[in-house]
């Protein structure tokens, strides 16, 4: 069928839902974001210089935006080691790998979080083997450090970043990885100047969902970041559910927006230098 | 630079069966051999055993006077051509050439020269900054092979280099590869299931089954003298009469007596004689050592005539001549097939059921 012979109308359905339900509200938050009135009667751009004019809110932006980077790095760093084995490995082996990577999306946000306290808390497991190791002498403060935060992301969102990964490494030619061997490289130099330039984009895939949910992760961020660490999403809650603050939640909302807006357009940008063909 | 390649005792085995059953090979410095045989048969493990992608169970490969079982790929100093070319799409075809240089720590002005040495040598100048998707399958082919040398690899490998090939251009790539290997004295080792890509290039041929060399020896030797059944079977196509050792001749079962002397095998012995398509003539007259035939079909293929004829018993053989040209066919009639007069069969022993 030819591209133009598909009727637009056809997406006129899930384009009048996402206008209702997507454009129109987003809109509106725009429009509450630009009152200076917590009543919204009066028009003005208070609520915005309050945000960014307090080193503590531009913080919080800057806090969120370098938690999403983190947990992309972290993600990165474990994925692409395992991307290998599991391309690599027998089919068998395969079906059980994918099984135990798709293990945390098959599981709820909440459990998986509290798994995690249970795992990071002071009487916690990664403290009583460190202590028992005699790895360290006093119990490790893990909860409610962007330590802990970004090693629950990093759990909880590695599926995003492995599945696209995987999916074009199982692409390549695995002969590229002999010939650059063959040709006198080293298996980190065949890494760094093979596989990783030609993996990009799933790589590019994967962190853009990584950064996206890493930064708008609420329940990791408040239940493992608790109180101590403030996001722009619970710094939304805050101002909407118990400040009752719309204007001011309404900019905190839309700067979250634009700030992971930020991050994913800066990866696309990567990705026009990630050509492989 | 170039050096001989000795490979030892080589065992591999993939779970229960063996992929490679002691082999013993050796390469002499600057020769071409090809290793020739159906897919299964042991060739392209053999050559990863060389290139260092798998480590045999057993036996050493020696290049030069250095065993290499210990050493990565990487380490090895030998240049592979694989049957996908397997050129980095994300690099330009200099970058390609340039890859194992810049592995080897090369200075950038070295690496330049040598570049533009190796696309000269290849014939492929002006093509340095192109991306190997917008090469043809024959150029992606020579740089693939100007990648290999570039490094003047000590020994080269090449992997079912002309499969993807069209016909044409195939001839011309076996040219080229020979001509590149004569001109660096390559000690070379081809791997192959296509037999007249084996004849043409290769010095010798390693006909391999099930993980074992059936023979080595010239192209001529083998095929003209094929040392088993299986060997006579795969290179070239033969004519298979059955027949039995009779006063120190064969009699054929189809009704003549072979011309030749029967090798040295007890008076009853039932034996197979195979005979090149090419070695069969089509006569008029009857004689002892002639068989009637009933011509069947002529195909007209270049400057050959294929003969399709049936013998009495109905085994059909296939009987090649030269073509004069305005000749299309042969007449049909009663004929008789008759052994040219440097016709060789090979005689070997009837298997046992």
């Amino acid at each position: 069928m030819r591209a133009a012979a598909v009727d637009w109308r056809l997406a006129a359905p899930l384009g009048i839902v996402y206008l209702a339900l997507f454009a129109a509200p987003l809109l509106l938050l725009l429009g509450i974001s630009l009152h200076a009135d917590q009543d919204l009667q009066q028009w003005g751009l208070d609520n915005w210089t309050k945000f960014w004019g307090d080193a503590f809110y531009r913080g919080v932006v800057w806090d969120t935006l370098r938690l999403g980077v983190a947990a992309v790095l972290v993600t990165s760093l474990f994925a692409w080691p395992l991307a290998l084995f599991f391309c690599n490995a027998s089919p068998r082996t395969q079906k059980v790998l994918i099984f135990i990577i798709l293990l945390p999306l098959l599981t709820s946000v909440v459990i998986r979080t509290f798994a995690w306290i249970v795992i990071l808390a002071r009487e916690g497991l990664v403290n009583q083997v460190a202590l028992a190791l005699g790895l360290s002498a006093t119990p490790l403060r893990l909860l409610q450090t962007e330590t802990g935060l970004v090693l629950a992301l990093m759990q909880i969102e590695m599926p995003l970043m492995l599945l696209p990964l995987i999916s074009v490494m199982r692409g390549l030619d695995p002969n590229l990885l002999d010939a650059s061997r063959a040709l006198g490289a080293g298996m980190w130099r065949s890494f760094f100047r093979v596989i990783l330039p030609l993996s990009l984009p799933g790589w590019i895939a994967g962190a853009t969902l990584v950064f996206a949910s890493a930064c708008t992760a609420f329940i990791s961020q408040s239940v493992i970041g608790g109180a101590r660490l403030v996001y722009l999403p619970s710094l939304i809650w805050q101002q909407a559910m118990v400040v009752y603050d719309w204007p001011f939640a309404a900019v905190c909302s839309v700067t979250l927006l634009l700030t992971v807006l930020a991050g994913i357009m800066m990866l696309n940008w990567l990705g026009r230098y990630a050509r492989t063909d | 630079m170039s050096q001989q390649l000795l490979l030892n005792g080589i065992v591999h085995s993939y779970g229960a069966s063996r992929a490679v059953d002691d082999v013993t090979l050796e390469v002499k410095a600057g020769e071409l051999i090809a290793l020739l045989g159906p897919s299964g048969c042991g060739k392209t493990t053999l050559l990863r055993i060389v290139a260092g992608f798998i480590r045999q169970a057993a036996g050493q490969v020696v290049i030069g006077d250095r065993t290499v079982d210990d050493l990565p790929p990487n380490l090895r100093e030998v240049g592979i051509v694989f049957q996908n070319y397997a050129l980095f799409p994300h690099m330009t075809v200099a970058e390609n050439i340039a890859y194992g240089l810049v592995a080897r720590g090369v200075g950038k002005a070295d690496q330049r020269a040598r570049v533009a040495e190796m696309l000269a040598t290849v014939r492929m100048e002006g093509f340095a900054d192109r991306k190997p998707r917008q090469l043809s399958g024959g150029q992606q082919q020579r740089i693939a092979l100007a990648r290999a040398l570039a490094v003047q690899p000590r020994i080269l490998l090449l992997d079912e280099p002309f499969a993807a090939l069209d016909k044409n251009l195939r001839l011309d790539m076996q040219i080229e590869i020979k001509r590149l290997q004569r001109q660096f004295g390559l000690t070379a080792i081809l791997v192959t299931h296509d037999q007249e890509e084996a004849m043409s290039i290769a010095d010798r041929i390693a006909v391999m089954n099930s993980g074992r060399i059936e023979q080595l020896g010239s192209p001529v030797a083998i095929y003209d003298a094929p040392a088993t059944p299986f060997v006579n079977s795969f290179i070239g196509s033969s004519n298979i009469l059955d027949g039995v050792v009779e006063d120190g001749r064969i009699r054929l079962s189809v009704g003549a007596v072979l011309p030749c002397k029967a090798p040295d095998l007890p008076q009853g012995k039932a034996v197979q004689v195979s005979i090149r398509a090419e070695q069969l003539m089509l006569v008029r007259d009857a004689a002892p050592d002639r068989f009637p035939v009933t011509l069947t079909l002529s195909l007209p293929i270049g400057g050959q005539l294929i003969h399709d004829v049936a013998a009495s018993d109905g085994t059909t053989l296939k009987i090649a001549t030269a073509r004069h040209p305005g000749d299309a066919s042969s007449l049909p009639g009663t004929w008789h097939c008759a052994l040219t007069p440097e016709a060789r069969p090979s005689i070997f022993p009837q298997p046992t059921p």
